[in-house]
């Protein structure tokens, strides 16, 4: 029996010149053309933490690998706890390990903690606010595997948790400092991972960039449009800005890698300076994330920008190749640009 | 373990005297909301006495003391359980009865860790203390802290699949310093544990799973104390579950007999019966 609710997608669904094979739908790494890229930063990273601080444990449900978690499995294999495919232990056990003093770091994708796990982080972690760090793969659409693996509500999820830190890191430099700042920060901390070669993007735009928690931070200056973005949208946003550049459009980016708790301050300032289209960017559904996020805070202080969003629709996402995908739903440098332009 | 440890043990008081006393200290919490999960703690009283009185190491002055054997209540609404233990254990002043499920009580309705002296974690959400239980085990044996980790649960909890993936983890890692006590009452709240899902056969599941498993009466306290010695003393390398049979509203007869009793109506005028009548019964 099938409910009149379910709309199948039997149909032929290739281009009338048949399927594009040009990408293979899971990916080991985020493609961004013309920067360096960085080996398993979240790795290397809580290594090196983990060396310095005998507090810090790395746990994960069957996900080592694929979450760049098998760096510190290899490098200090008593440090690594091997949890199996059962992420509601995952997370109870990592609370269980911060209530005998260490400092957990969890990592599975980001579907499984959000969707999954949620009452376990919620209940054995935030609600007695835990030192746990939650640290997922695959956040927002960055797998060709469909909604199985696409987390594209997980902010959404989080941010309504009372004492949850969220970040959303755009490359390798905010992941290299964030594994340090996460460890500092007294609570649990969810954030969303890119793993395999990860591109180095914010030091090619700003030589000095380190990341802070807690901090947005202005990526480059314009004088027409201000992005305020988040995670890998960052870079879509700053390679965009360079393309409009050409065109004569001023395109600032302020990059908010912590989502919660927001640095309203610096985004209400930079919404202030006058005349600038305000467009936030994240990689990840417009319902809940930093889009409305920024909103809110804008109102609640009536500064009445002209305000649009660039993310992901309400939507289970199709499946298929990643370059293919993001340009469907808006996340190509190619659409960030066409976008703004259309706006302006 | 060296018995010196234990102040509480080397006393004269009796297990009997000590499982009473925590029945009358739950009775009289029940009385002052005039409801409460009491046939629960009438029915786990005998096994907490037990571990309290028998198994455990803590320090009532420093329930956060390091040595202490930790004690999870996974089922939150037994909290008025763990509330009379812990009173009967000078953890928390029994004059405390009276606020019971009150505004501003450090005793609420369910139990949760930042609320009360010796409540480990926030139970309630039912499934999730194997876990926690689990992840404390591994801790105290990478710190190399000999405590053991008791988690008690309750034999609804056996429908919640994060029981199983606990079980499983703490059978492949051999977590021998965790003991999970499960309260088979054979009721939760739409009816017979046996009968809402297939609870049975529970001892042979756990043997499954890997772990050393006693299955035995548990309002029987030579059992029970036998029972927590063997799991402790256990030379193996598997985690220890203990399946206790226990009888809801254990002692009050004429609320033994109530046909649904997860969760007991009490008349207000039937508190003081059913403490005289435990009363009369009172172990030297």
């Amino acid at each position: 029996m099938t409910h009149a609710s379910q709309a199948r997608k039997y149909e032929a669904r290739h281009a009338p010149e048949g399927p594009r094979a040009a990408t293979s739908a899971m990916i080991a790494s985020l493609a961004a053309e013309g920067y360096d890229a960085v080996p398993a930063p979240f790795g290397q990273a809580l290594v090196e933490l983990a060396k310095k601080d005998d507090r810090v444990v790395g746990l994960s449900a069957d996900l080592a690998k694929y979450t760049d978690m098998h760096i510190l499995a290899q490098a200090m294999p008593e440090r690594f706890y091997q949890m199996g495919m059962a992420e509601q232990l995952l997370m109870s056990a990592a609370s269980g390990m911060a209530r005998e003093g260490f400092l957990p770091f969890a990592t599975t994708y980001a579907v499984f903690a959000s969707r999954r796990a949620y009452d376990f982080i919620a209940m054995a972690i935030a609600e007695e606010n835990l030192p746990v760090k939650i640290c997922c793969a695959l956040p927002g659409l960055t797998t060709g595997y469909g909604p199985s693996h696409q987390a594209t509500e997980d902010l959404a999820i989080f941010r309504g948790l009372p004492n949850m830190t969220l970040i959303d890191p755009c490359d390798a430099a905010d992941i290299q400092g964030m594994v340090p700042a996460m460890a500092a920060h007294p609570g649990p901390v969810y954030a969303r991972l890119l793993r395999g070669k990860v591109p180095d993007v914010l030091r090619r735009h700003k030589p000095d960039y380190r990341f802070e928690l807690g901090r947005a931070q202005m990526i480059r200056e314009g004088g027409d449009v201000l992005v305020v973005s988040t995670g890998i949208m960052t870079m879509r946003a700053l390679d965009a800005a360079v393309r409009l550049e050409a065109d004569g459009i001023g395109v600032a980016v302020l990059h908010v890698p912590t989502i919660k708790p927001l640095d309203r301050a610096t985004i209400l300032a930079e919404a202030r300076k006058g005349g600038r289209l305000v467009v936030t960017a994240e990689n990840h559904t417009v319902i809940g994330g930093l889009g409305e996020a920024v909103a809110t805070t804008l109102m609640l202080e009536g500064v009445a920008p002209q305000f649009r969003m660039i993310g992901l629709p309400d939507e289970f996402l199709e499946a298929g190749a990643l370059p293919t995908l993001h340009d469907m739903y808006g996340l190509s440098v190619d659409r960030v640009a066409e976008q703004i332009k259309a706006w302006l | 373990m060296n018995a010196t440890d234990r102040p509480l043990h080397g006393s004269n008081i009796s297990l009997a005297r000590r499982a009473w006393a925590i029945r009358r200290h739950a009775l009289r919490m029940g009385q002052v909301q005039g409801q409460g999960y009491i046939g629960q703690a009438l029915g786990i009283a005998d096994v907490l006495a037990v571990a309290y009185f028998h198994t455990m190491e803590y320090r009532p002055e420093d329930p956060e003391w390091e040595g202490r054997d930790r004690f999870l209540l996974s089922i939150g609404h037994y909290a008025i359980a763990l509330y009379a233990v812990l009173i009967e254990a000078g953890i928390l002043p029994e004059e405390e009865i009276e606020t019971y499920g009150m505004d501003d009580s450090r005793m609420p309705m369910s139990g949760m860790a930042s609320y009360t002296p010796g409540m480990e974690i926030t139970g309630g959400s039912l499934g999730h203390g194997l876990g926690i239980a689990v992840g404390m085990a591994m801790g105290l044996r990478h710190k190399k802290n000999p405590a053991f980790v008791i988690n008690l649960m309750s034999d609804g909890e056996l429908g919640e699949g994060s029981t199983w993936e606990a079980a499983m983890s703490a059978g492949a890692q051999s977590l021998s310093n965790l003991i999970c006590i499960v309260d088979f009452n054979d009721q939760q709240a739409d009816g017979p544990s046996t009968q809402v899902l297939s609870a049975e056969p529970v001892a042979d599941k756990w043997r499954a799973f890997g772990w050393h498993t006693q299955r035995v009466d548990g309002n029987d306290i030579e059992a029970v104390r036998d029972a927590f010695d063997a799991a402790r003393n256990h030379d193996g390398p598997q985690p220890r579950v203990i399946v206790f049979d226990t009888t809801m509203c254990k002692g009050v007869p004429f609320l033994e007999a109530r046909e649904v009793n997860h969760f007991v109506r009490v008349e207000a005028e039937e508190w003081d019966r059913a403490l005289a009548i435990l009363d009369e019964g009172q172990p030297q």
